[in-house]
């Protein structure tokens, strides 16, 4: 009953609509980027054969499996003050947590882009060339065919990235009113032996990821 | 007597496939307006003729001409647009069969929407065009290719088995469209399994087996008096493999 009251209570604090707004900003950014990035890339991938295309995918492969700890890590040294990067001054602020997940949704998106474009029928291409399409339209044509699997590459890099708490923890440093988000948050309540309010905190991020993946699949249905 | 060169002239042509050659054709003339009937067995290389013609694919040796220039590869936008092929197994794109019939005229910036309807009707199409394209049978898209390549009202119309799949009042349908196409000067290489289909439509008529040129000369001489004994096999019906 006290953790119900707990979670209740949370829900209307005004810190928390300010924790997963600036989630919200984090992730979509890094998403909308990873996505701007990451579909020609993988569409080029898998309709093109190239020399370096097999390791070209191989990294790729590997990077959807990248321990996001590890992307922080190398984002933190790369941001740090003597590192290359540091002229920047983006360590600890949410400039640093989109660079960190935009590097883990990027491999997520282009390579499941790529398997998506490739399970288009390659005859397919072939026919649309031979109705008159340009290069360009042909592409389009088959990112367009291949929707549904772009849909999941944009939904599992969305899932990947709002659900990681390591490289935006080492990189944005969870301070409250700059760079706590969701997850950062939970932690931290967790730790402090506050559970409803880390269960609170746990609920909207599912609700969340809920709504997020709601509306992209209504965008699918709708490219019908 | 016209003087314009024909739709395609080739020359010497030879394609492979890694070591294996396909296809091996010294010359073959298709006059403009005029319509080839290509028959011969499975593997005999009727559709890579095709592949080349629609030039999707180079040959390794030999030119091909179209109108009298040789066909550069890739072609170029322009001359690629005059050239359109139903492939002998057709895809559908996602989309509903209008949208299909539409594509062609869509990717050359057309947006005209009632295109589609006279097509549709003269193919028995018309109750479908709302219907997603990917839900048809066989023979609806056998017939929504025919007239998706129609759309786009091209010089040379290139046929791999379009009535494959009919039953025969929609073979009866896919001819008559044939006609049309034929009757407005379109330039046809109908490739078929089909002879009496061939016999029906075609001015000439070319026999491939195995990638070679067996027989070619004008419709009723090739089957009322073929010289070649083994167009005369193929035409009894007897395996010429």
């Amino acid at each position: 009953m006290r953790a119900i009251e707990g979670i209740l209570r949370t829900l209307g604090e005004p810190a928390l609509l300010e924790v997963v707004s600036l989630t919200f900003q984090v992730t979509g950014l890094a998403l909308l980027i990873a996505t701007v990035v990451g579909v020609p890339l993988g569409a080029v991938v898998g309709l093109t054969r190239f020399p370096g295309r097999r390791l070209v995918t191989l990294v790729l492969y590997t990077g959807m499996g990248l321990p996001p700890v590890v992307v922080g890590l190398v984002v933190y040294l790369l941001l740090s003050r003597g590192g290359p990067l540091g002229t920047l001054d983006w360590l600890f602020t949410p400039s640093a947590m989109v660079a960190a997940q935009t590097i883990i949704a990027f491999p997520l998106v282009a390579a499941l882009t790529m398997s998506a474009v490739e399970g288009v029928d390659p005859d397919l291409r072939l026919q649309v060339r031979a109705l008159g399409a340009t290069r360009w339209q042909t592409g389009w044509t088959v990112l367009r065919e291949a929707r549904i699997g772009l849909t999941a590459a944009i939904v599992a890099a969305f899932g990947g990235i709002i659900s990681e708490v390591g490289a935006v923890m080492l990189v944005g440093g969870n301070i409250e009113g700059q760079t706590r988000v969701l997850t950062t948050a939970i932690v931290l309540s967790t730790r402090q032996g506050d559970f409803a309010l880390a269960m609170a905190l746990g609920i909207v991020l599912l609700g969340l990821a809920l709504g997020a993946n709601a509306v992209l699949l209504q965008l699918q249905g709708r490219a019908k | 007597m016209s003087t314009a060169p024909p739709a395609f002239e080739l020359a010497g042509v030879r394609h492979r496939y890694g070591a294996r050659t396909v296809l091996d054709i010294p010359h073959l003339s298709v006059p403009k307006g005029a319509t080839l009937g290509v028959v011969g067995p499975s593997g005999a290389g009727k559709s890579t003729l095709l592949r080349l013609l629609q030039g999707l694919e180079r040959p390794a040796e030999g030119t091909i001409l179209a109108d009298g220039a040789p066909m550069p590869h890739p072609l170029p936008l322009a001359r690629a647009r005059r050239i359109t092929t139903v492939f002998q197994r057709p895809l559908m794109l996602d989309r509903s069969v209008r949208e299909n019939v539409l594509f062609g005229l869509r990717v050359r910036g057309r947006t005209d929407r009632a295109a589609a309807a006279p097509l549709l009707e003269r193919l028995g199409l018309a109750h479908l065009a709302d219907a997603q394209a990917r839900r048809l049978s066989g023979g609806e898209v056998q017939r929504v290719a025919l007239a998706r390549a129609m759309a786009v009202e091209p010089e040379v119309l290139l046929l791999d088995e379009p009535a494959a799949n009919l039953d025969p009042a929609n073979v009866s349908r896919v001819e008559a469209f044939i006609r049309d196409a034929q009757a407005r000067g379109t330039t046809i290489v109908l490739v078929t399994h089909n002879t009496h289909e061939a016999r029906r439509l075609a001015h000439r008529t070319l026999l491939l087996i195995g990638g070679i040129v067996i027989e070619t000369g004008r419709t009723p001489e090739f089957f009322e008096s073929p010289s070649h004994p083994q167009t005369r096999a193929f035409l009894a019906g007897e395996l010429v493999y």
